[in-house]
């Protein structure tokens, strides 16, 4: 199954612009050291897959990307443009400036385990509701360009209901669309399908699979090893803060080189 | 009692629009007992009737109990916001203020702000070069009680905005909304589901504490109830009468917020089905 899929894959030009770079980023949660200097970086076209055993800290570094968690230390780059920390009167790391740092989170779209879709919105005012507020799109407009995205993911009728009242997986297409709809520079899912039933899986997977094939930058967290070898053009995979052993899907499930990696494939596989 | 019903019954018969005809009169009179024909023409709407005083009086109460309402849930949004997510010295500031307005009985404090109050804004000005003012009763009536409320107010939206998930306020910080932009977007309207009950039972509350605002004079609906009470020596009719106002205002106000809490919970499924 290998060959076929790497054929899909969308394989990004060596010379095209770099969406992320992280750089010896730390993180720690009070005496928690998390992340302990890990590296990544994303460039345009490019399908980063971050695998890794539970408190590896794979989900703390996407979250770091943009500063839904403070790096205690490292260099964060989105776009080319580095993100300004500074430390607080605690001595934390927090984001030096405001504008800057609502400006790049404007620009990667996050989907979320928890599909953190607004409850109070139905789902077309939850695609429209960062178009217009936030990027200043005219209402009508955004409307016209969130009914196609919730087509898209096979939502159409489902275009004035309230997430309440979906499935999990409806939920977390829906939430795909509303990051679809600030038209990221990069998409960011942290375990996209962690939190649906196993039927529910397919419906989502198939979704981001098909972003991938069309050459969407993505940063995906997930459990979904599958998946991962089908859609990544590179994987990363985290032990104990640290990147443990990285590279193409091919190389990191075919011929994993670390001891620790083999056993943890062999052991979800 | 005879004495005031004889006195007032011809009047009320013309207040009350009745026909003047003598049978029909006497028709009435056979019906209605006296006791209750005094009391139609004691809380008639036109003088020499009360009723027009309570009317008055009971817009007042509206009137101030809406305002101090808006003022605390003002306070209450921005005591909430500034607990949650204030650095340490507005936090201590806040809770100075929510737990002294809370130990203090409403009474005491409305008579401590009402007179130190005003003294004081009009020290101030004195100090600055300006004239005294007349600062209108109404005005330091709704300041006072909004003050009050906005202590309540501040704690049950602090509660309603721990309640949200949230993933969902996360959300609106990683699509880079601003803080004002996510208070007024997101925190707000997805907590007024969990805060309605609670800001429900502030408004009853606030209705009522106008009723404090007789001690420093001012005309609402208790003080127009006791200076009709008091000249016409009906204390049961009118003290019953504005009962049923209070009675009565609960009621339209609960209609009310029925609807407002269905229009909040908008996109929370029914409990109906969950029973």
């Amino acid at each position: 199954m290998t060959a076929p899929a790497t054929a899909l894959k969308h394989t990004a030009q060596n010379g095209a612009a770099e969406a992320i770079h992280v750089q010896n980023l730390h993180k720690n949660f009070g005496k928690l050291h998390v992340l302990k200097g890990v590296s990544l970086s994303a460039r345009d076209g490019e399908v980063i897959a971050i695998i890794g055993g539970s408190g590896s800290g794979k989900s703390t570094l996407l979250r770091c990307i943009n500063c839904l968690e403070n790096p205690t230390s490292g260099i964060i780059r989105v776009n080319g443009e580095e993100i300004k920390l500074k430390a607080d009167s605690y001595g934390h790391t927090v984001p030096a400036d405001r504008k800057q740092i609502e400006r790049i989170r404007s620009k990667l779209g996050m989907v979320f385990q928890n599909f953190n879709l607004w409850s109070h919105m139905t789902l077309i005012e939850n695609v429209i509701e960062v178009p217009v507020h936030v990027l200043g799109v005219k209402r009508d407009v955004a409307i016209g360009e969130a009914e196609k995205l919730l087509a898209r993911v096979g939502l159409t009728e489902k275009r004035d209901v309230y997430p309440a009242y979906l499935s999990g997986g409806q939920q977390q297409r829906a939430a795909i669309a509303r990051a679809l709809a600030i038209n990221p520079r990069v998409m960011l899912f942290d375990e996209p399908t962690s939190a649906l039933d196993p039927e529910l899986v397919g419906e989502v997977l198939k979704v981001i699979g098909d972003l991938a094939r069309e050459g969407r930058t993505m940063v995906l967290v997930t459990h979904e090893m599958k998946f991962a070898r089908e859609v990544a053009t590179h994987v990363v995979y985290l032990h104990n803060g640290l990147v443990e052993e990285e590279g193409p899907p091919e190389q990191i499930f075919g011929a994993p080189k670390s001891e620790r990696l083999k056993q943890f494939i062999r052991n979800i596989s | 009692m005879v004495e005031i019903h004889r006195r007032v019954l011809p009047r009320a018969e013309i207040a009350g629009g009745f026909s003047a005809s003598n049978s029909r009169a006497t028709l009435i009179d056979a019906f209605v007992p006296a006791w209750a024909a005094s009391a139609i023409a004691l809380l008639s709407p036109v003088p020499p009737g009360w009723g027009g005083t309570l009317i008055v009086g009971l817009l007042h109460t509206i009137e101030i109990a809406v305002g101090a309402t808006c003022l605390g849930l003002l306070i209450g949004i921005g005591g909430a916001s500034g607990k949650l997510y204030g650095g340490p010295v507005v936090r201590d500031l806040l809770a100075v203020y929510t737990t002294v307005v809370r130990a203090v009985p409403e009474l005491v404090l409305i008579l401590l702000l009402y007179y130190a109050g005003t003294d004081l804004i009009n020290q101030m000005l004195t100090a600055m070069g300006y004239q005294r003012m007349d600062i209108s009763g109404l005005a330091a009536g709704i300041a006072v009680l909004g003050f009050c409320q906005g202590a309540y107010s501040t704690e049950v939206i602090r509660g309603a905005i721990l309640a949200i998930p949230q993933g969902q306020i996360e959300a609106a910080r990683a699509y880079g909304m601003s803080p004002g932009l996510l208070l007024r977007r997101i925190t707000l309207p997805a907590m007024l589901p969990f805060a309605i009950p609670g800001l429900a039972n502030l408004w009853l509350i606030a209705t009522k504490d106008t009723a404090l605002l007789a001690v420093v004079g001012f005309f609402e609906l208790t003080l127009a109830t006791r200076q009709a009470a008091g000249v016409t020596k009906a204390y049961l009719t009118f003290f019953v009468a504005a009962g049923a106002i209070y009675l009565l205002l609960t009621l339209v106000s609960n209609l009310i917020i029925g609807r407002i809490e269905s229009w909040a919970r908008r996109g929370m499924p029914s409990l109906k089905e969950a029973r």
